[in-house]
């Protein structure tokens, strides 16, 4: 604590590390020798959404795919710094990125769900991890969380592959749900969708709030002032500036940010 | 304002035309291929049908070609085979899911893939040589059923593996993701998506491998099966003959009533080789339904 002199900000500090539920710190990503995300810092809060907004190639999915370590798989990927997760970095020699990706879920910009029954989709996540409780409940009210219950449950043991794109992304959000994650990243989960299918998903992070932590990447301005509650703006690889929404969509402090939430972006 | 004008016109009606050449083209190939695969069936049919009879496929080679059948041979082939599958599927699905999914892409990766790409052109006769130093000497199997489906497995393994391969590279990168996602270990990942979505590519490579090895004929030769076998293999370490071999040791005696035999061997050859295939067919067009 000594090392704020303020002794109010060090206690804003404490209160505001509670409640967030991922700190990131001095976060680097690299592909091979290109540096993709540079130096990043900023809390994820318990219960809000953060969006991450920021110019096409500019490290938003990189980013993400750091929160729960998806960027394993990628070849030549490399974080370095720290990501503190239940006062754990993510990235720390005895974490189990398996158990991260338990507990950190994921929904990728383009549906995918397993070619395989409705059902299947959903209970096979908690299956594998020891769920033992009754799969049809859980199926339920998974689907029912992501509002797609009243469309399929006359067909649950039909292919998955046959629903719309919409209804195969809200399937998507319902298979990440069925684990109970602690944070849900979105990569852009609406961008295939249509402005219909688009607004049931944002109602339904608006509801899903209350028990989530979630981070969305999207490109839709109008989509981050509506749904989140906090906003990063990256730029090449920079974290240009993190805030509250409404700051940042009204009164933002960097000239880059109000030129690229109000479109006149160079 | 006419659809088109009429230099346009004249271009599209040029790229139908081109289109339609195309296609007829293909046809006639096709069908060429289909006509003398036909030509083939009709004479072997001529020759072999008048032998063709359950005397034929319930009798053990004999010195008098009305008493000789192919019995020996048919079991011996259906013996071979099944170990062939039991041993080939196995070992050639694990090395195609080894090198696509955990091998990584390094340059250890890649020479294997130059070398199991060329292996796949050794000729059959050199798998026979290998296979009788191998397994009929040094692991002293003698001229067994197993030393036969050792080395025929070894000669379609570059097949299975390459076709799984291929087909496990089709699998989309989001189902592998998805099942990541929700904290699956990379052997669940493969077990429960990455082979099913696999599976019809890798049985189509299946097929095709054995196939292959229920025709060959030199391997087996080479590590001696016997051409006059008056029994039946009771286990794998049993002597043996094959199809091929009794076809092939009929068609070179003098006689023109053996050569109608080979000809009837023939039939049964295909026969066994078609209902083989539409079976195989028929599995991998069931889980293709099942994951749609
Ligand atoms: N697998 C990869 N290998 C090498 N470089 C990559 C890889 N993925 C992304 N990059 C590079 O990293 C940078 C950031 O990419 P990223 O996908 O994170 O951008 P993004 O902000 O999500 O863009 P978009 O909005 O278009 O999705 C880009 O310069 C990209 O070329
Ligand atoms: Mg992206």
């Amino acid at each position: 604590m000594s090392q704020f002199p303020d002794s109010t900000l060090a206690e804003q500090n404490l209160q505001m590390s509670k409640k967030s539920v991922l700190e990131l710190r001095n976060v680097n990503i690299f592909y091979s020798d290109n540096q993709a995300v540079n130096d990043v810092s900023f809390n994820i809060r318990r219960n809000k959404i953060t969006a991450i907004i920021g110019p096409s190639g500019c490290g938003k999915s990189t980013l993400l795919r750091s929160l729960n370590r998806m960027n394993d798989f990628v070849d030549g990927a490399r974080v370095e710094g720290e990501l503190i997760f239940s006062n754990e970095n993510l990235y720390g020699k005895e974490v189990d990125p398996v158990e991260v990706r338990r507990r950190i879920g994921m929904v990728f910009q383009k549906p995918n769900p397993f070619p395989k029954s409705i059902y299947n989709n959903i209970s096979w996540g908690p299956l594998i991890n020891g769920y033992n409780g009754s799969t049809d409940e859980l199926v339920e009210r998974s689907l029912k969380q992501a509002a797609l219950w009243e469309e399929v449950k006359d067909r649950l043991h039909e292919s998955a592959l046959n629903l719309s794109g919409g209804q195969q992304q809200r399937l998507c959000i319902a298979r990440a749900l069925a684990m109970e994650p602690e944070v849900l990243l979105m990569d852009e989960p609406c961008s295939a969708l249509d402005p219909i299918s688009t607004a049931r998903i944002e109602d339904l992070l608006f509801e899903l709030k209350s028990s989530y932590t979630i981070v969305i990447v999207t490109h839709n301005m109008q989509q981050a002032a509506r749904i989140s509650d906090y906003t990063a703006f990256m730029e090449m690889g920079d974290l240009i500036e993190f805030n509250v929404t409404k700051k940042i969509f009204t009164r933002p402090a960097m000239k880059r940010t109000e030129e690229y939430v109000t479109g006149r972006f160079g | 304002m006419p659809l088109t004008t009429e230099q346009e016109s004249r271009h599209l009606e040029k790229r139908h035309r081109k289109a339609r050449f195309f296609a007829i083209f293909c046809a006639a190939i096709t069908w060429s291929s289909v006509l003398l695969l036909a030509v083939l069936l009709y004479q072997v049919s001529i020759e072999g049908f008048r032998w063709l009879d359950w005397q034929f496929i319930s009798s053990f080679p004999s010195r008098f070609p009305e008493r000789a059948g192919i019995k020996s041979a048919l079991v011996g082939t259906i013996w071979l085979i099944s170990l062939v599958a039991l041993i080939s599927i196995p070992v050639g699905v694990s090395t195609a899911l080894y090198l696509e999914e955990f091998a990584g892409k390094g340059k250890i990766s890649k020479i294997i893939e130059v070398n199991v790409a060329n292996l796949a052109g050794v000729p059959s006769i050199v798998y026979g040589i290998l296979g009788l130093a191998i397994f009929v000497r040094f692991f002293a199997l003698e001229r067994s059923l197993i030393s036969g489906a050792l080395t025929m497995s070894l000669l379609i393994l570059p097949v299975i593996i390459i076709a799984s391969r291929e087909a496990i590279k089709t699998v989309p990168q989001g189902i592998r993701n998805a099942a990541y996602s929700l904290g699956a270990t990379k052997w669940q990942t493969t077990w429960a998506h990455v082979l099913p979505a696999s599976f019809p590519g890798i049985m189509t490579g299946v097929i095709l491998a054995l196939s292959r090895s229920i025709g060959e004929t030199a391997p087996l030769i080479m590590i001696g099966a016997m051409t006059f076998v008056a029994f039946l293999p009771e286990g794998p370490m049993d002597s043996f003959t094959a199809m091929p071999i009794q076809i092939y040791n009929w068609v070179s005696r003098p006689q023109e009533e053996f050569h109608e035999l080979a000809a009837a061997g023939i039939i049964v050859l295909l026969a066994v080789l078609l209902a083989m295939n539409a079976t195989a067919i028929f599995i991998r067009n069931r889980t293709e339904r099942r994951m749609k």
